[in-house]
């Protein structure tokens, strides 16, 4: 308990004769822990649904690896490692766009709008359509064309530093420019390349394996954290550069890390699952809502993106079922049912 | 003014029996290429209340800038503690020195008590995140600067003095022996203007703490400040207590404004009367 009404439920923890202490907000803890148990939840529908139905029970026996051998083939080599990639790609995208809307200090500055998914649409689609090349070369090639797309878009909007506003102008101008120059590509390209090339574009779950789990769980193993560490500084950035180096905030090397984990975080997610737009936009902003925290927050953010990844990965598969849905499709939709949602509630407020 | 006039009018706080913690030695510093101030140098008196005035972009808030090291000097120094403020850690300096910029943002949704928290950041590790002595400095930063019963609230829905309040309720929460604070008066109505440089002579005279503001009201000014730093075109023109340096010429000099000085019945301070050129009784008006 503290003595000071921080006017939310509080509670201060402190172990090891107070060396180790810390404050925490619990409606936001609960409320993250609660979202993160519901994209469990969604994630055991998951595995337990499909061409080949699986009972919940035997699910939970195949986790613990007391199942026989064929629904243990079913439920942990074929389903779990595409849930398992859901949930992660989910999170790091809800973080990766906490970071940027937080740096930007403006719900639009998420990496999907700032240009860095049409970059690394770019730099996919030149890989498939000019070099024909492998999905190894393809997930490179993204990586590279996102990269390359923020560097350009932080360069161009550089003027004594970084300012959020300039970097949302420039990254949208960027992402015009370079959705025409996608639709252009696509346009020169033959009719099954382009149709490859579209439901890449589309960002979709549909065949990731066991192979694409493990590099994943290393790279997220490291960035994640990162993020983790860096989240107390980056809520001081957002009270202003200068308040920020009032409080002993080194600016410009912060706030660069901090784009790099972003950018690295979305990249990742981008190059093995290609462009899932709208999560990183949407996860921060709901989660803020529904935990009532000051500002966008990196743990509610995460366990909001694995939810929502999770739930429109799981409709993806089973709603047009047999047809499989790339993933992407069921989060732009979602994402715009979440904008006329937030333009009926900020018109209701005026 | 030749050099050796200027040289006259300073009064070096340190020959007074003074010290100082913070200063500037031959500092040039600006913004990009253009240069504010020259070979500029100068002694805050520890103890004291310090008021930086001059007209409007004269360079009092960029010597402000420079002397927290948001501005670094192209040439010279910005000195705290005897040594250049630049090879601290910037944890380091933020203990020792609070600085309320002109414009800081509130993040949306969040209440004053965390708000006044976010002041612990220097204090602060990542398994540190909340100690004893957190809690106390928030505690007596909210009880100076009477907040306590809004804790609870959100900064959004506060008044402008209440808000600035909390303002330097956080930088006080940094518990550091200095503060320096860019025009905060600005946006207030007078009688939250007053109310706030009562705040600040209660911190410099009750609490010890030195305090560096930069301020627009040059009755303000006198009234409060126990030392005054007047500017002009990036350089100081004098500096001293407001009784031994505030006269008629000298604010025509650094403001450009023709005027009377008076006491203040009040506080016995130099109180500028501005001439102007209409005057009650004036035939102008009365057409």
């Amino acid at each position: 308990m503290s003595a000071i009404d921080f006017g939310r439920r509080t509670r201060i923890v402190r172990v090891l004769d107070g060396r180790m202490n810390f404050r925490l907000d619990m409606p936001v803890l609960l409320l993250s822990g609660l979202m993160a148990a519901l994209a469990l939840v969604v994630m055991l529908l998951t595995l337990a649904s499909g061409d080949y139905p699986v009972a919940l029970t035997d699910v939970i026996s195949a986790l613990v690896g007391q199942a026989e051998g064929r629904i243990h083939m079913v439920v942990v080599e074929w389903r779990l490692p595409r849930a398992l990639l859901a949930l992660i790609f989910g999170a790091a995208l809800g973080i990766s766009g906490a970071i940027f809307q937080s740096l930007t200090r403006n719900p639009l500055g998420s990496p999907d709008v700032i240009g860095f998914n049409s970059g690394a649409y770019t730099g996919a689609l030149l890989v498939i359509i000019v070099f024909s090349g492998n999905y190894y070369q393809v997930a490179g090639g993204a990586l590279l064309g996102g990269m390359v797309t923020a560097l350009a878009v932080y360069l161009l909007a550089w003027r004594r530093g970084v300012q959020g506003f300039r970097l949302i102008i420039v990254g949208i101008g960027m992402s015009a420019m370079l959705s025409s120059l996608n639709t252009w590509l696509m346009l020169r390209a033959d009719l099954e390349v382009a149709m490859a090339a579209a439901v890449w574009g589309a960002g979709s779950l549909n065949g990731l394996g066991l192979d694409k789990l493990w590099p994943t769980l290393l790279v997220m193993g490291v960035l994640i954290p990162l993020a983790f560490i860096l989240a107390r500084p980056m809520k001081q950035l957002e009270m202003g550069d200068d308040a920020a180096r009032a409080l002993g905030i080194t600016v410009e090397p912060v706030r660069l890390t901090l784009l790099v984990v972003g950018v690295a975080l979305t990249a990742t997610a981008t190059a093995v699952a290609g462009p899932i737009a709208f999560v990183s936009l949407a996860a921060p902003q709901i989660a803020r809502r529904v935990t009532g925290a000051a500002g966008v927050a990196l743990i509610p953010s995460a366990a909001m993106g694995a939810l929502m990844l999770a739930a429109a990965d799981f409709l993806a598969q089973r709603a047009f079922a047999p047809t499989q849905l790339p993933v992407g499709v069921v989060t732009v939709s979602i994402g715009g049912l979440y904008f006329v949602w937030l333009l009926v509630r900020e018109a209701r407020r005026q | 003014m030749s050099g050796q006039d200027k040289m006259n009018r300073h009064v070096d706080p340190t020959a007074l029996g003074g010290t100082t913690r913070l200063s500037a030695r031959k500092a040039t510093f600006g913004y990009d290429q253009r240069v504010i101030s020259r070979d500029l140098s100068v002694d805050i008196p520890d103890g004291g209340f310090t008021v930086i005035v001059g007209a409007n972009a004269c360079g009092k808030s960029t010597l402000l800038r420079a002397l927290s090291r948001l501005i670094q000097p192209s040439s010279g120094q910005v000195l705290l503690d005897g040594k250049a403020i630049s090879h601290y850690p910037a944890k380091e300096v933020a203990r020792r020195l609070g600085l309320l910029p002109q414009t800081s943002i509130a993040p949306e949704g969040i209440t004053v008590a965390d708000l006044v928290a976010r002041g612990r950041y220097p204090h602060q590790k990542f398994i540190r995140q909340w100690s004893v002595e957190d809690e106390a400095a928030v505690i007596d930063a909210m009880e100076a600067t009477r907040i306590t019963p809004l804790s609870h609230r959100l900064v959004d829905e506060l008044s402008g003095g209440q808000r600035q309040r909390v303002w330097v309720a956080m930088v006080l929460a940094q518990q550091t022996p200095m503060l320096l604070l860019d025009e905060p008066t600005t946006y207030l109505d007078i009688a939250h203007q007053i109310e706030l440089l009562e705040l600040l002579a209660t911190l410099n005279r009750r609490d010890g703490h030195t305090v560096v503001a930069v301020l627009h009201d040059l009755n303000h000014a006198c009234r409060y400040a126990s030392h005054i730093i007047a500017m002009r075109d990036g350089a100081i023109v004098a500096e001293g207590a407001p009784a031994e340096i505030i006269t008629a010429e000298l604010v025509e000099e650094v403001f450009g404004l023709a005027c009377i000085i008076i006491d203040d019945p009040l506080a016995k301070t130099p109180m500028v009367i501005p001439r102007g050129s209409i005057s009650h009784g004036d035939p102008v008006l009365q057409e």
